[in-house]
This record gives C-alpha cells, sequence and structure tokens, in this order.
C-alpha cells in the first residue's frame, strides 16, 4: 500500500526543500530512480547482493525466554542484527551505491550517526570500488570508536563535524553542504527514510526488505501475519522497512518506539513524533524538536541512531493519521532492556533495538497469550559495549562468584 | 511588489554602477551592534541590504556565515527580534535603502507565513531570500507574499537547466539572484568561466534585474561580473571583516567592491 499521497508528500510531509543548486539532482535521481526500479534487471541484482553477500533473508527467531518471562504474546525477532554489517543499514547502502553506479556517479558521500550506516555505505563502496566519505558528528566519532576504525579500515575515510551538537544531524548538514559542491560527479547516500524527495521513497522501497520477509516467514512460523510489530524510530529506516509492508493490513498493529532519552519532560530526548512540532529539517517537512523561533533544538538518547532531532515524513504522517502507534523508551529503560536479552536470549541488541524491547514487555503483555508479536532487532550491540560498560555491568546471573 | 528594490536598482544604473546587494548576519555580535555593521555597509555604498537571520541548521552556508549565525544565536537573535530591533531601526538610519531579509524557510514556517508577511511589511521589508525554497515548494508562500507587497527573491544555480533558469527568471520577483558557484556560501579566488554567459541567458529572460552571488570577495570579481548583470551580492568578505575589525571593516569592504561596479 502507498501512503504517498502526492509526487514526494507523505500527507502534509515530505517535499524538496533544499538549495537550487541541489535541485537537478534530486530530479536526475527521482528518474534514475524510478528507471531502475522498473529495469527487472536491476531488482534481480540488487537481490543477488543482498542473498550472496549480507545473507539475506535474515531469520526470524522465536524468543522463548521472554515469551515466557514476559507472560504474554508468543514474541519473534526479525534479525536485521545477523544481516553483513550488523544492521539493517546494509540493505539501503548496497541499493543506493548500485543505483549511483547506475547513475555513472564517481564517488559517494554518506552521513552516520551510530556509524552503522557509515560502515555499511563504506561496506557497499568497498565492494563496489567507489571512493567513500563519511561525516560523522565529532562527538558520535568519540562514542562509536569500533565503527570509526571500520570505517576506516574498509578503505573511506571519516570526517569528523564539529558543528553544532557535534551530532547526527550536524553530519547531514555537512554531507548536504558538501554535495551542493560536487553534486555533479557525487552521490549522497542518505541512510534514514529523510531527506529531500525522492530519498524517504528510496530508502523506504530498499528497506521495505524486512517486512516483505517477515510477512512470508510469520505465515511459514505461526500461520498468520504477526499482531503486532514494534521497532525503534530514530530518523526510521528500520521502522518503516519493516512497517510498510503491513500498512494495509488493519489487524496489525505498529508500533514505533523513540528515545525518551532523561525523560520526556527533561527536555533532553530524541522523541520528534511525540514531542516535535511541524518543520522544515534537512529537505522535507516533517516532525522536528525545535523551538519557538523554528531554531532546531539538540535530541540527545544515549544512543547515537536516536540521537536526532527529526524524523522520516512518511512515519510522521503515519502517526499523525494514527496508523502507527508511538511510545518511548528512556535511556535507562534501553539499558535495563539490552540485559535482559543479553541474559535470557544470548543476543547483545543494538542500544537503538533496546528502544524496541523495552516497550515490547509492556505490549507483550497487553496483547496477551496466544497473539504473537514481533520486534525488529535492527542491529547488533557490538559497537555499543564501550558505553554500556562504562555505566558498570550487572553481576552474572546463576554463578557463584 | 514592492516598488523599493526597482527603484534601488534604477538609482544605481543612473549613476552608472552596478547594483551592490550587501549581506549582513543580524544579531552578530549582537542585535544593536549588527545595526551599526548594516550602517556602516550602507554608507560604503551597499545599495541593497541582506538581512541574514540565523538558522541553527543553514545547509547552503559556507563556514563564515555559519560561524556569524552561531554568534548571533548565542546573542538571542531572532526574526521576531530582528524585525522589532534591528529592521525598524535600519529604516530610521538608512531610509532609502531596501532590505531583503535572508533565512532559511523553518524559520518563516515557525512564525507563521502570513504573520511574518504582515510584519515585514509594517516594518518596512521590500523581499526575502529563502535558499532552501525552490520553486516547487514556494507556490502558497509566494502567494501570501505577493498579497501583502514583500518580494519573494529567487534563486538560480550554476546546475540549474537552460529552461528552468528562463522560467525561474520569468516568474521573479524583486531580482534573480545567480548562485554563482556550486557550492555553499563563501569566498573564491576563481568563479566558473561560463559565469557571464549563465548570467546574460537569464538576463534576457528576467523582467526584473539580475545578481551574481556567493563566492565574490573583490573590486576585480564584481566588475568582471557586472558587465553580465545588474550587481552583485557579497556576504561572507562583508561577514569576516565584520567580525574581526567592525563596522568601519564592513564599511571599507563595500567601499572596495562598489569602486569594482563604477562603469
Amino acid at each position: 500500500m502507498n501512503t504517498q499521497t502526492a509526487v514526494g508528500r507523505f500527507g502534509r510531509f515530505g517535499g524538496r526543500y533544499v538549495p537550487e543548486t541541489l535541485v537537478p539532482a534530486l530530479m536526475e535521481l527521482e528518474e534514475a530512480y524510478t528507471a531502475a526500479r522498473a529495469d527487472p534487471t536491476f531488482d534481480a541484482e540488487v537481490a543477488q547482493v543482498l542473498r550472496e553477500f549480507v545473507g539475506r533473508p535474515t531469520t526470524l527467531t522465536p524468543a522463548r525466554r521472554l515469551t515466557e518471562a514476559w507472560g504474554g504474546a508468543h514474541v519473534w525477532l526479525k534479525r536485521e542484527d545477523l544481516a553483513h554489517t550488523g544492521a539493517h543499514k546494509i540493505n539501503n547502502t548496497v541499493g543506493q551505491v548500485l543505483l549511483a553506479r547506475r547513475m555513472g556517479k564517481k564517488r559517494i558521500i554518506a552521513e552516520t550517526g551510530a556509524g552503522q550506516h557509515g560502515v555499511a555505505t563504506a561496506t557497499a563502496c568497498a565492494l563496489f570500488g567507489l571512493p567513500c566519505e563519511v561525516f560523522m558528528g565529532a562527538l558520535d566519532v568519540e562514542r562509536q570508536a569500533l565503527n570509526v576504525f571500520r570505517m576506516r579500515a574498509l578503505g573511506a575515510v571519516v570526517r569528523p563535524v564539529e558543528s553544532g551538537s557535534r551530532t547526527l544531524k550536524d553530519a547531514m548538514n555537512e554531507a548536504m553542504r558538501t554535495w551542493v559542491s560536487q553534486v555533479s560527479d557525487t552521490h549522497y547516500v542518505i541512510g534514514s527514510a529523510a531527506g529531500p524527495h525522492p530519498y524517504p521513497t528510496v530508502v523506504r522501497d530498499f528497506q521495505a526488505i524486512i517486512g516483505t520477509e517477515l510477512r512470508t516467514q510469520a505465515q511459514a512460523a505461526f500461520g498468520k501475519l504477526p499482531d503486532a510489530i514494534v521497532a525503534c524510530v530514530g530518523g526510521g529506516s528500520n521502522a518503516i522497512g519493516v512497517l510498510h509492508p503491513f500498512i494495509g493490513d488493519a489487524s496489525v498493529r505498529l508500533i514505533g518506539v523513540e528515545a525518551g532519552g532523561h525523560g520526556l519532560d527533561s527536555g533532553q530526548h530524541g522523541a520528534s513524533l511525540t514531542l516535535g512540532t511541524e518543520g522544515v529539517l534537512h529537505g522535507s517537512r516533517s516532525l522536528v524538536l525545535q523551538d519557538a523561533d523554528g531554531q532546531i533544538q539538540e535530541a540527545h538518547s544515549i544512543s547515537a541512531g536516536l540521537d536526532y532531532p527529526g524524523v522520516g515524513p512518511e512515519l510522521a504522517h503515519l502517526a499523525k493519521t494514527g496508523r502507527m502507534e508511538v511510545r518511548t523508551a528512556t535511556d535507562d529503560e534501553a539499558l535495563a532492556a539490552f540485559y535482559e536479552v543479553a541474559r535470557l536470549e544470548g543476543i547483545l541488541p543494538a542500544l537503538e533495538t533496546s528502544h524496541a524491547f523495552a516497550r515490547g514487555k509492556e505490549l507483550a503483555r497487553e496483547l496477551g497469550a496466544g497473539k504473537y508479536l514481533v520486534i525488529n532487532c535492527s542491529g547488533r550491540g557490538d559497537k555499543d559495549v564501550a558505553t554500556i560498560s562504562a555505566r558498570g555491568v550487572p553481576p552474572a546471573v546463576g554463578v557463584k562468584p | 511588489m514592492s516598488g523599493e528594490i526597482a527603484k534601488a536598482f534604477a538609482r544605481a544604473k543612473a549613476r552608472g554602477e552596478g547594483a551592490l546587494v550587501a549581506y549582513g548576519m543580524a544579531g552578530d555580535p549582537d542585535l544593536p551592534r549588527s545595526v551599526d555593521v548594516f550602517a556602516a555597509m550602507v554608507e560604503g555604498g551597499a545599495d541593497i541590504i541582506e538581512v541574514g537571520v540565523a538558522f541553527s541548521d543553514p545547509i547552503a552556508d559556507g563556514p563564515v556565515i555559519q560561524g556569524a549565525a552561531e554568534r548571533a544565536l548565542k546573542a538571542g537573535s531572532t526574526l521576531k527580534r530582528v524585525l522589532d530591533e534591528v529592521v525598524p531601526e535600519l529604516r530610521r538610519r538608512c531610509p532609502e535603502t531596501p532590505l531583503v531579509i535572508m533565512t532559511y524557510v523553518n524559520v518563516i514556517m515557525a512564525m507563521g507565513e502570513e504573520r511574518f508577511a504582515k510584519l515585514a511589511r509594517e516594518r518596512g521589508v521590500s523581499g526575502a531570500i529563502l535558499p532552501d525554497l525552490p520553486p516547487e515548494e514556494s507556490g502558497s508562500l509566494r502567494a501570501t507574499f505577493d498579497a501583502a507587497g514583500v518580494d519573494l527573491i529567487p534563486l538560480c544555480a550554476p546546475t540549474t537547466p537552460q529552461a528552468r533558469a528562463e522560467a525561474i527568471a520569468k516568474d521573479a520577483r524583486g531580482f534573480v539572484y545567480c548562485v554563482s558557484v556550486a557550492g555553499v556560501t563563501g569566498m573564491r579566488a576563481q568563479l566558473p568561466a561560463d559565469l557571464s554567459q549563465r548570467l546574460e541567458l537569464v538576463r534576457k529572460a528576467s523582467l526584473v534585474p539580475v545578481v551574481a552571488g556567493f563566492g565574490i570577495s573583490t573590486a576585480e570579481q564584481a566588475r568582471t561580473l557586472s558587465a553580465h548583470a545588474d550587481g552583485v551580492v557579497v556576504g561572507s568578505a562583508i561577514v569576516r571583516a565584520a567580525h574581526s575589525e567592525g563596522p568601519q571593516a564592513a564599511r571599507a569592504m563595500c567601499a572596495e567592491i562598489k569602486r569594482g561596479l563604477k562603469r
């Protein structure tokens, strides 16, 4: 089902609010993308790379001990953490880099928050032999040392961005500013389902493989569609990817979980769907965290990937129309969920994903026994271990010290 | 449409000069002292003043103007305060010089398009430049501005195909702002070789004056370009001068560019 209401619009949201210099490039991208999608050889090539290199389809795993511990619905996990590079981000970068190559672009730039999108872009560039430059907030460079190393190891140049809050939004500003000066031979791989049209559509389509696989796997695993699907929401690429194929299925509850940070009343959070107002950021009209004068506010989350004051326009539309339910989880709740999942299921989820798990517990109870809840396990937590261990590790279970 | 902008270009032309459209950041280093900078720019020969209103996430700006925006925000600059405190004082001190607000679309949306247009017109603002609002997105806002008598000044880029550039020019209000380089604001040693040809094409299609901007910081560049345009925009060079040496440096920079614009 398509929620696009006009070209590049999702209800009131979306559009293309960029400097005139970029408008022709976005038109060219839109045209090239439309042509590529109409060409079966392109889809076949993307599918082949996803299968042979990324490791798709990712599995749908029953979380038996969480199901038992939470005492409610059957909990299943869609395992994007098992995709190559450790997160769903690779689905989109493989698609966009193949598209860029088709368009004859000579180099790739990208922005990254937690570094997963940067690693995924660097990986796709290494695979297809294109030079790659990744803009990353200087604060994120500090807190995501592992991913910075991975990008460099893959041959990418990491550019720390010192302006503003030194996080994802500033990295995106700098990537756009750079793109304006190099637009003729450079493709900008945006990692969130955000930015100017056609990016929200392009990213969503490449990520919709998550939900498309889930439809088939759910039927095979428990004989019906899930009763509810939960995903964390920063910019929203994993959320729109897993949820989009279910928009037309009224029986399926769609739930997005945002970063509650230090709490919604603390002023330090990343809850743009919950507390944002209509505005324009990074080329699209959506819900953004801003003050009364239209200045964008700094978001906060323990998770670098949810630390973004905007959200993709299609998710804003789904939230405003009520099709997607929006909840939040605080830093502390995400940390608690991280350990619960680690110790009950043997999975270290990314801090982003831990937000979805934090709300999964109450959703499982709300749904009740006999229902099926799928949590999108958007990425693995290796990159976050320094942040998490700095807070101290709880004692081992069931073993005397 | 406001007539002030057309008159300013006509006055410059009558004196045998290209027009200088000079940009400054309102609120840098603070609101009252930025008024002194703007007034000094007019004394130095600026024909039209672009009053920059800071935005936290300026995707079209280079480092000099980004830095100025950060300082202005720290000093408490907002669109409301610029309209309340900077614009009226500037109208009093330089009544002849048209003022154009330059900011990002989110700042206007936050105030409300209609409220901005009405307030701006009441206070004596002639136009607005919104670098992240291409023609496809500007329909309702432009109608509101037209009704209030505020010119929404469009931009044209080096990457804009000719037919699109002509359409932008034909439909323009105030003047057409031709971005000289594919890039952000800021000084450049070299301007593209085909710039003069592009300016002539836009000028042919346009019913309003055409100016070149982005990257211009010397009298020599101004002289070269003014042969093919009705004027030039200078921003970063003035902002940098004002930041390091105060209003007198901004005045000197304008006077220097103005020398290049004499025909």
